[in-house]
């Protein structure tokens, strides 16, 4: 399985007559885009779109997903199999990636959980959508529908428009082109054998009722931990529909950037061997919890590694997945890290997790998400400022004529759990 | 020309050269200029600073009158209006641990200038009072001296400047015990897998959060007549009266509410809802018995099974809740519950 992702820098990204991209500059078609993002759902009210750059004085409120804009250009299947192309194995071939840019789903909240992304000031320091090229479409849903069927309609909406917006790299040539090809250096085979096997264990959260993620198109509740090629996600494979704390759920961009596979790839052969990827569920009841760790412990196994990264989603409850799958695997032999933020409460006290085990003695921490941040009031709101009240991290009382004093939480990627951002927390 | 900063040093029997055990109940004492060990602590202070004078107390004096003591020591220490108290070092000597934190302590509070002590990782002092002073790593012995005066003068020095202080594990002091945030120099992706591989190759790691050995509480024998039984229900899954009256946060909650229900046969969604911000809460509004199940206890109650039903039910957000925070309502919950003879109660959680 290899995948070449050629990446096309975009500079820019402006309204235009007609959709293109020329000298790195993404001209859109707003009401086409709208159209296509639409498709007639007739659960859909309204699309408004809007873009948003680095710098800007602008706030973006309630996000639900980000999505980088990307087309399939040679090879089987097409962008997020299962729920907008067929359902055929993606992975190979060639992929052009939008780079610096995002689309991003906003309008109405569904459910509390939703984000927010200053695009300057003291909060863009926390995520790395603050950095993109962000094109914000504005849903709101018809009145008198179910958060399960909004949460659909604006998912599907936000990944149609990134197809649409990706369509426009297919003929350019990209600036820079990379090769990925797991299992190049598989050890055994060329001389390598000296280096640690290390695989990546991909938990994702899969609690339902408005918590799930898609692996091509299938809800991850109901599958079994499962081998999967990193290539894949490339592709689009994994499609978040979830709406926990905006600081620690991985969007559909997260999915398609991994910045643990990105590593894994990039040491493969040389101080590492990258011997594979599973991706397991993080469901609720203790059943669910025990089958799929000791199936994904026992794929694990089965690929023969000495090493395993685990990355967690969201926070509390997945905590004792995490606990579980770091304990199994150590007492199999198999060393591991895993990736997690912090709940140690605003003043940085309280214990930071839900569950412990003493053999997860080698943890990433990406943040409190609990700490208390400070955003100024910026000139232009995207979508509706006073929703922070009622979102995770917020509080009433959080906006005031100074902006908004809420909780890291409420900034979209700020603790994300893949390792995606610099930040971290230590004990003073 | 600058004012020089006044330090006052506080020192034990032993180091206050009164004399060792059978002088530590030498009752508090002032002297003027550095004594003993202060010497040292003058010459690494250097030109900013002048021990200007030092405080004496016997170790027993402290333990055995602990506020007399402070009382005395605090109005000693007042007398030479410092601008920075330096107490011990301590070392592992526990007695004289405590009275260095308290007086640190007291100093901190009391006249409101920076205060330093040092002490070995074990000494109890460290215990008691890490998260609320400043307390210097020392060697656990008086063969340490040097480097812990070397320590203390210079975080004494900032701190008397307002000159923030770095990481504890860079500038020497004992941890609070807080978690700060702060921008690592890769990402945590980056950070995990180069972790992994030294923990691999055997080589030293260090995890970025110590996980803490968590309270286990040993279940009570099980209720021999639940006929007789009042039992109350709590929930952390959010279920409040309609309008959440006491304003619960949806997540990160900072307080809990005590609800009557003893009228109440049931709940519905005109009646009652969720405050939590971490589930879906579609199914629960519909019918908030999914969480709060008083239709059952009411039919329990009923049918003799159970005694009765407390009359009032306890509530919170259960998301992203601090530990401590939980452990504080559930404390204040305790107390109502068996004043009132509450004998069970059924907890639901989401």
């Amino acid at each position: 399985m290899r995948l070449e992702l050629g990446r096309i820098r975009v500079r820019d990204v402006v309204w235009s007559r007609r959709t293109f991209l020329e000298n790195g500059i993404l001209h859109v078609n707003r009401d086409e885009l709208v159209d296509r993002a639409g498709a007639k759902d007739t659960r859909i009210a309204s699309i408004d779109a809007e873009i948003a750059r680095p710098g800007e004085h602008v706030r973006i409120i309630p996000i639900k997903d980000a999505i980088e804009p990307r087309v399939k250009v040679e090879g089987r299947g097409g962008m997020f199999p299962g729920l907008i192309s067929g359902v055929q194995t993606v992975g190979q071939g060639r992929t052009h990636v939008l780079e610096g840019c995002s689309v991003l789903t906003v309008g109405q909240i569904v459910g509390f959980q939703e984000g927010m992304i200053d695009m300057s000031g003291p909060g863009a320091a926390f995520s790395t959508f603050s950095r993109l090229l962000n094109v914000c479409l504005i849903i709101e849903a018809r009145e008198g529908l179910s958060r399960h069927e909004h949460e659909e309609a604006v998912r599907m909406a936000g990944l149609r428009a990134a197809v649409y917006l990706g369509e426009a790299g297919r003929r350019i040539s990209p600036d820079e082109l990379v090769s990925y090809e797991p299992g190049r250096s598989s050890g055994a085979h060329d001389g390598r054998g000296d280096l640690p096997r290390i695989a990546y264990l991909y938990m994702l959260l899969s609690q339902g009722l408005l918590h799930d993620t898609f692996l091509y198109g299938r809800d991850m509740k109901t599958v079994l931990p499962t081998l999967i090629c990193a290539t894949e996600v490339m592709d689009g494979a994994i499609v978040s529909g979830n709406c926990v704390s905006a600081c620690d759920k991985n969007t559909t961009y997260h999915h398609q950037n991994n910045p643990i596979i990105a590593e894994l790839f990039k040491r493969d052969g040389k101080d590492l061997t990258f011997a594979g990827t599973v991706v397991t569920n993080a469901n609720v009841t203790l059943k669910d919890k025990e089958r799929s760790a000791d199936y994904a412990v026992k794929l694990l196994e089965m690929l023969n590694v000495d090493g395993v990264i685990i990355s967690k989603e969201g926070f509390g409850n997945p905590d004792a997945d995490a606990m579980m799958l770091c304990a199994r695997l150590e007492e199999e032999g198999i060393a591991t890290t895993l990736v997690t933020d912090e709940f140690a409460g605003a003043d940085g006290q309280s214990q930071s997790l839900a569950d412990t085990t003493p053999r997860a003695d080698a943890l990433v921490s990406v943040g409190n998400a609990n700490e208390i941040v400070m955003l100024p009031r910026p000139e232009i709101v995207i979508g509706n400022e006073r929703i922070i009240e009622r979102m995770a991290g917020g509080q009433p009382g959080s906006l005031s004529e100074h902006g908004i004093r809420a909780e890291l939480q409420v900034i979209l990627g700020a603790t994300n759990e893949l390792g995606f951002e610099r930040l971290s927390a230590r004990e003073e | 020309m600058g004012t020089k900063t006044r330090v006052v040093h506080y020192l034990n029997q032993f180091f206050g050269q009164v004399g060792g055990e059978d002088k530590a109940r030498t009752e508090p004492f002032g002297k003027v200029g550095p004594v003993g060990p202060g010497a040292l602590f003058q010459q690494l202070l250097g030109e900013e600073a002048e021990i200007v004078g030092t405080v004496v107390c016997g170790d027993d004096y402290f333990s055995e009158h602990p506020e007399l003591a402070a009382e005395t020591v605090l109005a000693l220490i007042q007398g030479f209006e410092p601008d920075l108290v330096l107490a011990g070092p301590a070392f592992n000597a526990g007695r004289y641990g405590v009275a260095c934190g308290t007086v640190c302590g007291l100093v901190a509070d009391a006249l409101n200038i920076p205060a330093v002590t040092g002490m070995f990782r074990e000494n109890p002092g460290v215990d008691l009072y890490r998260r609320s002073i400043t307390i210097v790593e020392t060697a656990a012995t008086a063969l340490g001296m040097r480097e812990a005066a070397e320590r203390m003068a210079r975080i004494g020095l900032k701190l008397a400047g307002s000159i923030p202080l770095g990481p504890p594990a860079e500038e020497g002091v004992l941890p609070r015990g807080i978690r700060r945030n702060y921008f690592a120099a890769e990402t945590g992706a980056v950070r995990a897998v180069s972790m992994l591989l030294r923990k691999l190759k055997g080589e030293p790691f260090t995890t970025e959060y110590p996980l803490p050995a968590f309270d286990r509480v040993a279940p009570l024998p099980p209720i021999e007549d639940m006929t007789a039984a009042t039992v109350a229900l709590i929930t952390s899954g959010g279920i409040v009266p309609k309008g959440n009256p006491d304003h619960i946060e949806s997540s990160s909650a900072s307080r809990y509410g005590r609800y009557d229900i003893g009228s109440l046969d049931a709940l519905s969604p005109r009646s009652h809802e969720t405050a939590h911000g971490g589930y879906d809460p579609t199914y629960v509004n519909a019918d908030p018995h999914r969480v709060l199940p008083l239709d059952v206890m009411r039919d329990l109650e009923r049918e003799g099974i159970i005694g009765k039903l407390y009359p009032y039910y306890y509530a919170t957000v259960g998301n992203g809740t601090a530990v401590a925070s939980a452990k504080g309502f559930a404390q204040e919950i305790a107390k109502d519950l068996i004043r009132d003879g509450v004998q069970a109660v059924i907890i639901s959680s989401t």
